[in-house]
């Protein structure tokens, strides 16, 4: 079988391996390379050493748009995961109607980051001249929490989703075992369903953080990263430097930046794996 | 006891039905507005309904129809989609057939170095990545399947090894005693076995190749060809006052389509996402 398999893998692999090699490997390694450059594009790159990550180390909106981007996933993970879970508790109990309430929650993510920024930026500033605030171009503080409501907006269905998958596969019998034993329901809920899910929670974890460090459309869309860059987390801030500003060294700056980014993004999801994976039980 | 359970499940309802109005009602309000008159969009009239007076029928719809690009940004759209999505599924599903079956130090790093990029942010490769594509020519609509299948294929190849895995083997290596070669295997056994996996798939990709903003907006040239992000976002971005009315009616018409394709096939999308996160 391997031996027959293996004569036509040209056919097989071929494909898939070529445009991953233009779309991934070349891109990633020539971003590796010319993050010690200084180019305007990638012909003129021109070898400098650590220089560009000492700037990209060294300036400050680049850590600010860390310290927000942290704030932001450390509060959208929790509320996002919390909620999605009650969510999918409560739509685990016989009901009326569950089918269709997995529907609605789930059919935001559906709708690209662009246009949903676009949405809650009309409804926010909408609410916020109610209340005569100042709108989200001036106000951080909305918008900070605008990003926070969007994210869970689109993101609560998804995950919750997952749990509900997660919850259908742990065995009725272990509840009733439970509840021979005395628990009650809080009790069969956090020492038997919450242990068994582990799983969906690593799954979910995961992906909100993820999701949260890599953010951009939304982020673009509901406030661009204003007032005066306080609401712009990193991807957007990478971004700024390769595409807003000009001269000649900006270019390899911003790549210096996106390499940092992507270790911090690996480092972190690797971490998070190994902690959530370490608390899973054995089916 | 039976009682008490009843009146849990009546308010777990009466919760659940609020928030799922709470859930609905930004896309409702945005449909609203786009009904009505240009003058009568304020942001103190937002939150009421069209009135006879403000109410403008299907204008706005005919407005954003009619407008410059919106027609030819959906055809784009659905084209990019559509040979992306194709393209993923035939050459991932064949790739992640290979590198199962066959056990060698390739498949292995080739697998690594799959699920390495699913990681990788699109910031750390998307100057270089836009650069490579204006290079071999591949900045044109027609041509941009290829780099979504690069840079895709990471979670497609991973889904569809852990699905390959559940296949028998036995099944396999009997189709070739009945002699067919590898690839008649592949087309005439592991594809119909494997159409599950390819609806889930196809419908996270499609999720991900249709919303995408960031990767066309660098690598298509922003002034022949916009994808339908791309156009919402151009159009904000314009200098001058936007319409709002039809603005609003090009974000529903937008998101009209996607909301038939998923209430047609919710059981399809809703399984992919659980299938796809177990093995994820």
């Amino acid at each position: 079988m391997e031996k027959a398999l293996k004569k036509s893998a040209p056919i097989f692999v071929l494909p898939t391996l070529i445009a991953f090699i233009i779309g991934f490997i070349v891109p990633f390694g020539q971003g590796l390379y010319l993050s010690f450059c200084k180019f305007t594009t990638v012909n003129n790159a021109e070898w400098v050493g650590l220089s560009n990550y000492k700037a990209a180390l060294t300036d400050a909106s680049f850590g600010r748009s860390f310290v927000f981007t942290v704030l932001f996933a450390v509060v959208s993970i929790l509320t996002i995961n919390v909620i999605a879970f009650g969510l999918a508790v409560l739509l685990t109990q016989k009901i009326k109607g569950t089918n269709i309430f997995r529907t609605v929650f789930f059919m935001p993510n559906l709708i690209g980051g662009i246009v949903l920024g676009y949405i809650w930026q009309i409804l926010i500033n909408c609410v916020l001249t109610l209340v005569e605030k100042p709108l989200l171009a001036l106000n951080s503080t909305a918008g900070y929490w605008g990003l926070i409501i969007l994210m869970c907006w689109q993101q609560i269905g998804y995950m919750m989703i997952i749990y509900i998958a997660g919850l259908q596969n742990v065995p009725d019998s272990l509840i009733e075992a439970a509840e021979i034993d005395g628990a009650n329901k809080w009790q069969a809920l956090l020492k038997v369903k919450i242990p068994m899910v582990m799983s969906s929670i690593t799954v979910c974890v995961f992906l909100t953080l993820t999701n949260s460090f890599k953010l951009f459309d939304q982020n673009l869309a509901l406030t661009g990263g204003d007032p005066n860059h306080s609401t712009e987390m990193m991807a957007l801030n990478i971004y700024q430097t390769f595409y807003a500003r000009a001269g000649a060294l900006w270019k390899g700056y911003g790549q210096a930046k996106a390499v940092i980014f992507c270790i911090l993004v690996i480092s972190i999801a690797l971490f998070q794996l190994k902690a959530t994976r370490s608390k899973e039980v054995q089916q | 006891m039976k009682q008490k359970k009843n009146i849990g499940n009546y308010i777990i309802t009466v919760i659940l039905s609020i928030l799922s109005l709470l859930w609905i009602y930004p896309a409702f309000m945005i449909l609203m507005n786009s009904l009505k008159k240009e003058s009568a969009i304020s942001t103190g009239s937002v939150f009421k309904l069209p009135t006879a007076e403000t109410f403008a029928g299907l204008d706005n719809f005919i407005d954003a129809i009619a407008s410059k690009g919106f027609l030819s940004s959906l055809f784009y759209s659905l084209f990019i989609t559509i040979t992306s999505v194709a393209a993923i599924l035939l050459f991932c599903s064949m790739c992640a057939w290979y590198i199962t079956r066959v056990k060698s130090a390739f498949s292995k790093i080739m697998y690594l170095l799959f699920a390495f990029s699913m990681v990788v942010p699109f910031q750390m490769v998307m100057f270089t990545l836009s650069q490579t594509a204006d290079r071999l020519k591949l900045n044109t609509p027609w041509t941009i399947w290829i780099i979504y299948l690069g840079f895709g294929a990471g979670l497609a190849v991973f889904m569809f090894c852990g699905f390959v895995k559940s296949i028998p083997v036995e099944i396999e290596e009997a189709a070739l005693i009945d002699g067919c070669n590898p690839v008649q295997t592949f087309f005439m056994i592991d594809m119909h076995m494997l159409a599950p996996t390819m609806i889930s798939v196809g419908i996270l990709e499609a999720m991900w190749v249709w919303n995408d903003y960031l990767l066309p907006t660098l690598v298509l040239d922003i002034k022949k060809y916009k994808t339908i992000p791309m156009l919402i976002q151009y159009f904000r971005g314009s200098y001058g006052k936007v319409e709002m009315g039809p603005m609003m009616a090009s974000i529903m018409l937008t998101i009209i389509p996607i909301i038939i394709v998923y209430l047609a096939g919710q059981k399809y999308i809703i399984k992919g996402v659980a299938a796809g996160a177990v093995k994820g």
